[in-house]
């Protein structure tokens, strides 16, 4: 949670109304279906995609995890741009994807665990394709982080599901291995939670809200119960007011769309998150669970960039080739810190470590900050 | 924006036309050896600034990790700082829009806080350390180890060393001296930013009070053990000296030193609260100076030459043989001299009632094997200062010759 969204939030604003007003409505992307989906079989050591050549149009992908692991599968345009994806297919689920893709080169990602870059594989897109105008380009943007948020929200409401249910039923154990992992899908799009002011700091406020008058409640809440005197037997009622909370601002994030330059903020924001709460290790004090924190704004951070990516290669390409090489210095950086399927708790990492990371995350948000004026140019 | 435009501008409103005049006047008058306390030094020339240039009142110090694995992006950005101390030692902002006059959407090129203040006198002077060459692991990182000079070559460890490898070393360092601690503190800071990912702050260090004086035309300052220090430093007028004992000559080593000066810095704390405890007469023995007038024990006046052959009533020498001004004196260290300009630090206190206080101490020299070496060396064996203060922080670097002209850049002649 940020202490300053209120007035982040207003400076945005101001700056975005004429962008918000280019951006067209999300209206037809349903175009005519493949004679039939193409079939994806996910386990936990391969991605087999049945067909790597389309032709252009809305594809629809049937992924079936046949693995032990919880999985995801994505459909990426260059620099790792989420063109769709589905999230959370528990082991033995099939799930559909439907994504409309012009021509081009593509990458298909399964990611079992739900980590990392995934097992890629190459997807070609055929047809025509007149190259976007530039005021397309950029929004174009708001779709593609639109979608994302969707996929995203999608995995928070039933991450929190089975979170909520955990406390509720008194699972200590399984609450903590589930804490991480919802918050996980909540931090990758902070910069729209944070647009409804009065819900962030419900579900993500930390204990600081009480001197501003508030009722400590949300994750956190529950995350010092869990780890400090490991008695959520009371709990129930916060754990239903988190998911009511989550239902709330999922139906709002849901419908929002953010403006090409919110976004180049938001891709920012989420860095200056990090650095000032997930490098401190302030975000997760009870849990040390702020590597996975840090993961989710690095990977909110790129998949904002993402959708301006297409306007940032027209306008700006050497800027594309500087966040492209910082972006995986501070995957490098932070990948040294992975514990299976998650990461290192904030407390085993020595100050040499977090100062790596730090540096990293420097040498990425400078070149980020200088985003917004190329959007606005 | 141009800083000095804005102050003569607020000169006219306030004190009309004439006295803007005045202080533009002031504001043009680059020379280093005449600037006034706001006014600008200039940033090229033969040799860097902020060696023989009067000393300023103020410091900020640091010194920098290269994070970098490219020669080419450290070159770039050595390119990038030189223009932007370029344009700071000039009363500008650090990039070409400014602080306030680029668009609202984009974060500022400059930071701003010195926006309305002048010059100050502001220098910022570069140096390479012994692990730009050579890491501690022995890679040489960016195909340089054959250009380390061998006069680069790592301090010994000294008897007493306290020193924290945490605040020591570094590959790089840039010394921002200034007439305003603000102005000073500016410089390093938009650096720092346009280094991230090429470099990262190892550590850094600022200093309010110089305890030296580079010129005849200044008056010698105060340590905070309340002594006048550095009185026989070298000083900008004595050319001879300055080539003997300064500046690294044709023929010292690789020519890209050629021009420039090699540093050493030494964080002393001082342990105050002890030494004010200490009797008027004990402090002055140890130093081997009066405290008032900075004369050297038997002498009158600062300037004179201390005598230490001279023995007092009871067949001592009135200058003690483990006093401070004896075994630093060049006479007794093969004519070794030095330029310093430290300056004074307080760092807060040290959560024991005590001020975390003392000497940031810089000297320049043509080689530190022949001159910091076997002062220290002497130092730390025998000087009875030492009961009063500890070395905590160690570093040294080779200090390329000047910027020559706009297009030339920092280390240039390093990396060829």
């Amino acid at each position: 949670m940020r202490t300053h969204r209120i007035l982040a939030l207003a400076a945005a604003g101001a700056l975005a109304g004429g962008a918000l007003a280019a951006c067209s409505d999300d209206a037809g992307s349903e175009g005519d279906a493949a004679a039939g989906p193409i079939v994806v079989n996910a386990t936990d050591s391969v991605c087999e995609v049945a067909t790597t050549d389309v032709d252009a149009g809305t594809v629809t992908f049937k992924v079936t995890n046949k693995g032990v692991k919880v999985t995801e599968f994505y459909v990426y345009a260059q620099g790792d741009r989420v063109m769709g994806e589905v999230e959370n297919i528990a082991p033995g689920l099939s799930r559909e994807l439907h994504v409309e893709l012009p021509a081009g080169t593509y990458e298909t990602a399964c990611k079992p665990g739900m980590v990392g870059k995934g097992i890629r594989g190459a997807l070609k897109v055929n047809g025509s394709a007149a190259p976007l105008t530039a005021d397309a380009a950029l929004a174009s943007a708001t779709e593609s982080y639109q979608r994302y948020v969707k996929s995203q929200t999608g995995a928070l409401l039933e991450q929190t599901q089975q979170f909520v249910a955990a406390v509720k039923g008194g699972d200590v154990a399984k609450a903590k291995e589930l804490f991480p992992i919802a918050r996980t899908y909540w931090e990758r799009i902070e910069p729209v939670a944070e647009i409804f002011g009065d819900l962030d700091p419900k579900i993500d406020g930390r204990e600081e809200v009480i001197e501003e008058g508030m009722e400590f409640t949300g994750f956190h809440r529950i995350e010092k119960d869990l780890w400090t005197t490991g008695d959520i037997s009371k709990d129930g009622p916060l754990a239903d007011k988190l998911m009511a909370d989550v239902n709330e601002i999922v139906a709002k994030a849901n419908a929002e769309k953010l403006s090409p330059l919110q976004l180049a903020n938001g891709a920012k924001e989420l860095l200056d998150e990090v650095a000032s709460g997930k490098i401190t290790g302030e975000e997760d004090r009870y849990s040390h669970t702020d590597l996975w924190d840090f993961a989710a704004n690095l990977e909110g951070s790129k998949a904002a960039i993402a959708s301006l990516r297409p306007a940032l290669e027209q306008r700006a390409p050497e800027l594309v080739t500087q966040l492209d090489t910082e972006f995986a210095n501070v995957e490098t950086t932070l990948g040294k810190h992975r514990a299976g399927d998650g990461w290192k708790l904030h407390n085993q990492l020595n100050q040499d470590e977090l100062k790596e990371l730090s540096d990293s995350i420097n040498a990425l948000a400078e070149p980020i900050s200088k985003v917004a004026a190329v959007v606005a140019k | 924006m141009n800083r000095r435009r804005a102050i003569a501008l607020a000169g006219i409103g306030v004190v009309g036309a004439g006295a803007a005049a005045s202080a533009a006047a002031l504001l043009r008058d680059d020379h280093p050896a005449t600037a006034g306390a706001s006014g600008a030094v200039e940033f090229y020339g033969e040799q860097q600034a902020g060696i023989v240039t009067l000393a300023q009142d103020r410091l900020h110090f640091v010194a920098f990790d290269v994070v970098t694995k490219s020669r080419d992006r450290l070159v770039e950005m050595l390119r990038e700082w030189t223009e932007a101390a370029a344009r700071m030692a000039a009363g500008k902002d650090a990039g070409l829009i400014g602080a306030v006059d680029g668009i609202p959407e984009a974060p500022p090129d400059d930071t701003g806080e010195a926006l309305g203040l002048p010059p100050s006198g502001l220098t910022l002077t570069i140096g390479f350390g012994p692990s730009l060459f050579r890491n501690a692991d022995g890679v040489d990182r960016f195909g340089l180890a054959a250009q380390r000079p061998a006069a680069l070559a790592d301090l010994p460890r000294f008897p007493g060393d306290a020193l924290d490898p945490k605040i020591s070393g570094g590959d790089l360092c840039v010394q921002a001296c200034a007439n305003d601690p603000q102005v000073a503190v500016h410089a390093i800071r938009n650096l720092a930013r346009i280094g991230f990912g090429t470099v990262s702050v190892r550590w850094s260090q600022l200093g309010f009070g110089r305890t030296s004086s580079t010129s005849t035309a200044q008056a010698t300052p105060r340590n905070l053990f309340g002594f006048k220090d550095g009185t026989a430093n070298l000083k900008a007028e004595e050319e001879g000296l300055l080539r003997d004992h300064l500046w690294v000559q044709p023929g010292d080593g690789p020519s890209w030193m050629e021009g420039g000066s090699y540093s050493v810095t030494r964080k002393i704390r001082m342990l105050v609260e002890t030494w004010d405890r200490t009797p008027l007469a004990e402090q002055e023995a140890i130093v081997g100076r009066a405290k008032g007038s900075g004369a050297p024990l038997g002498g009158k006046d600062e300037f004179d030459e201390p005598d230490f052959a001279v023995k007092g009533e009871d067949g001592e020498p009135t200058i003690a043989e483990v006093a401070h001004v004896r075994l630093a004196h060049p006479d007794q260290n093969g004519g070794a001299r030095l330029l310093r300009r430290g300056y004074n630090f307080v760092d807060g206190s040290d959560g024991l009632g005590r001020l975390n206080a003392g000497l940031f101490f810089i000297a320049y020299q043509r080689d530190p094997r022949k001159q910091f070496v076997p002062v220290q060396t002497a130092l730390a064996r025998n000087d009875v200062m030492n009961e009063y203060i500890r070395h905590v922080s160690s570093g040294l670097f080779a200090c390329p010759p000047g910027v020559r002209e706009k297009g030339d850049f920092w280390g240039r002649a390093l990396f060829g």
